[in-house]
């Protein structure tokens, strides 16, 4: 009486099929580890070499002939005076553009040319940006290759980026907040001060930081303008000249391998990776706890 | 009574809302503030071209059009001078082209991966650990393309002949540095195929393998085209990684092997010389860049009109 069990086992032609695609998992997963592998190892093996030569000395020491006795003061201190200039001058305006194009703005073909226009210099390579600072800041308005100088060139290369992210913001802002508070009387000015900025704030914060932080490992735009120096004093002026840790880890990874200078650039990295990292971390904290409420 | 008003008649309730014609003094002056910062963006493009352009047609009068696209020397710092673009160009397409080649694979796979294979907990974990690749300031990547890529990997490879300065070594830098831009938006397109196209697919009998390289990677082309094109033009665009690993000898090759120098290297280089205005090297920089400038547009508009006839299509 009993019924021979009905296989759904494939075979032959099906089967291989089924199997290369069971097989393919792996392969896909293995591919997909290789990138976050470099980064595993490239993290190992800066600790390896810097992680001995990281001291106190060596983040209060300034620049010198000498690899054991150079440090990072006065490029730790010039990106400081750079970035906070940077957010300064690039915070108002990005966020102006943004609330202009997402609360203001009429339905028009020239704003969609500004749009278009942002998008576009979100993708300029930086080290146009650096040439443009170096034609219009360092030569034209005579600044030099000042803290100003580097700060209005880096503000120029993050303007595009956070005005796209806090679009992104103020748009995930509900439409019935704005009704409510334009029902209850308030201007259309009085409903985004009030309503919308605090709405988008978190969004545009992780916005302006992941900015920040493209910005602190910026090179080649520092470069061209002229802020590859020998600064061996404190910056106490936006009209300094100054150099920033990239800039000095630039500076050691090219001298020649036997001075010993390629120990300080793995230090280097890391006070650099370790800033960065935070200010990442920072954001994604922000955008949690947003999430969350 | 929420539900009645959804959709035009919410809409035409708030621009009713919004209309009305009321304002408190100073709002005129605020809404010019803003309009302003909204111009900045427009004087930014507008400053771009004319230093670009304006430096580069000073450039022209002492350098003629076909030397500049004739020539196949690039050398303005010895006698006899020559500005050949194309050496550089080549150096530009060399490490970008091989970046690709080690790129394209992995991110296609990693994209494929994530949004076809991978738990959402796996994804979750990561896609954020991928996406901090793009966080690494080049700087730093440039250290490793020297220290780690060529002496550690390349070298016991290829052997000691390898100069210390290759293309290729910068090539693989740059390739993890766009590998996120390529896995990341290729993930986005192919998470937005609509589910009954993978249905119908494992329907009629495919396997996983078979949905995600048939049905989901030829609907999501337009949105994987554009990572490509987009991860294109940051790699033409890079500039740390490519002066420090690939070296300073501007060459007509396309050997990874090489030691080579791009258009953003020599760029870098008359950078660090400090070029008195007025000096020829000064004024090719702006020649250069203007070459760079055209270059890396191209990709990111092409890349733009992709994604928009993308979102077309899904939406």
């Amino acid at each position: 009486m009993a019924v021979a069990p009905v296989k759904l086992q494939a075979t032959g032609r099906v089967a291989r099929r089924q199997a290369i695609s069971r097989g393919s998992r792996y392969v896909l997963l293995a591919a997909s580890l290789v990138g976050v592998g470099v980064l595993a190892y490239l993290a190992y093996d800066t600790f390896d070499s810097g992680a001995s030569r990281l001291t106190w000395d060596f983040l209060n020491n300034y620049p010198s002939r000498f690899a054991e006795r150079a440090g990072l003061r006065s490029s730790i201190l010039g990106s400081i005076w750079v970035l906070a200039a940077t957010v300064v001058l690039a915070f108002p305006v990005a966020i102006g553009t943004a609330i202009w194009i997402e609360e203001f703005a009429p339905k028009h073909w020239l704003v969609s040319i500004v749009k278009l226009n942002l998008a576009n210099l979100a993708g300029v390579p930086s080290i146009i940006y650096g040439i443009l600072g170096l034609a219009v800041f360092v030569r034209f308005y005579d600044l030099g290759p000042s803290i100003l100088a580097g700060a209005l060139t880096l503000a120029v290369m993050i303007i595009p980026m956070t005005v796209i992210a806090s679009q992104e913001a103020i748009r995930q802002v509900p439409q019935s907040l704005r009704d409510g508070s334009l029902a209850l009387g308030s201007t259309h000015w009085q409903t985004v001060r009030h309503h919308v900025l605090p709405q988008a704030m978190p969004g545009i914060m992780t916005g302006i930081i992941l900015a920040l932080s493209r910005a602190a490992g910026e090179t080649a735009a520092l470069i061209m303008i002229g802020a590859f120096t020998f600064i061996a004093w404190d910056n106490t002026s936006l009209f300094d000249d100054f150099t920033t840790v990239p800039i000095q880890i630039y500076n050691w990874s090219v001298r020649p391998s036997q001075q010993g200078f390629q120990v300080n650039a793995s230090a280097a990295i890391i006070v650099l990776m370790a800033a960065v990292l935070s200010l990442n971390l920072l954001a994604a904290v922000i955008r949690e706890r947003f999430r969350r409420e | 009574m929420q539900q009645s008003l959804a959709g035009a008649g919410q809409e035409a309730v708030h621009r009713a809302l919004r209309k009305r014609s009321f304002k408190r003094s100073g709002e005129v002056l605020i809404l010019g503030l803003l309009v302003l910062c909204a111009t900045f963006s427009m004087v930014t493009t507008g400053l771009i071209i004319y230093v670009l352009f304006s430096e580069s047609a000073t450039f022209f009068q002492e350098v003629s059009f076909a030397d500049f696209f004739l020539e196949t020397e690039w050398q303005p710092l010895f006698t006899p001078v020559s500005f050949g673009i194309w050496e550089l160009v080549a150096g530009t397409v060399n490490v970008v082209f091989w970046a690709l080649v080690l790129a394209l694979p992995l991110g296609m796979a990693t994209a494929i991966y994530l949004s076809e294979y991978a738990a959402p907990r796996t994804r979750r974990i990561l896609k954020p650990m991928l996406e901090s690749l793009a966080g690494v300031p080049t700087v730093v990547y440039a250290y490793f393309a020297v220290n780690v890529i060529t002496l550690e990997v390349l070298r016991p490879i290829f052997g000691n002949d390898l100069p210390i300065f290759n293309s290729l070594s910068a090539s693989v830098m740059l390739a993890v540095m766009v590998l996120p831009t390529i896995a990341s938006i290729s993930e986005d397109a192919m998470a937005s195929v609509p589910r009954d196209l993978r249905d119908a697919a494992y329907g009629l009998g495919a396997t996983r393998l078979e949905v995600a390289t048939r049905v989901v990677v030829p609907a999501a082309l337009s949105g994987v085209m554009a990572s490509v094109l987009l991860a294109i033009a940051r790699a033409v665009g890079e500039t740390m990684i490519v002066a420090i690993a690939a070296g300073s000898t501007p060459q007509l090759t396309l050997s990874p092997l090489e030691s080579i120098q791009t258009m953003t290297g020599y760029m870098l280089q008359v950078g660090l010389g400090d070029a008195a205005r007025g000096t020829i090297d000064y004024q090719s920089l702006f020649a250069v860049g203007a070459m760079l400038f055209l270059i890396t547009l191209s990709f990111n508009v092409a890349a733009t009109v992709l994604v928009n006839r993308f979102r077309e299509v899904y939406e």
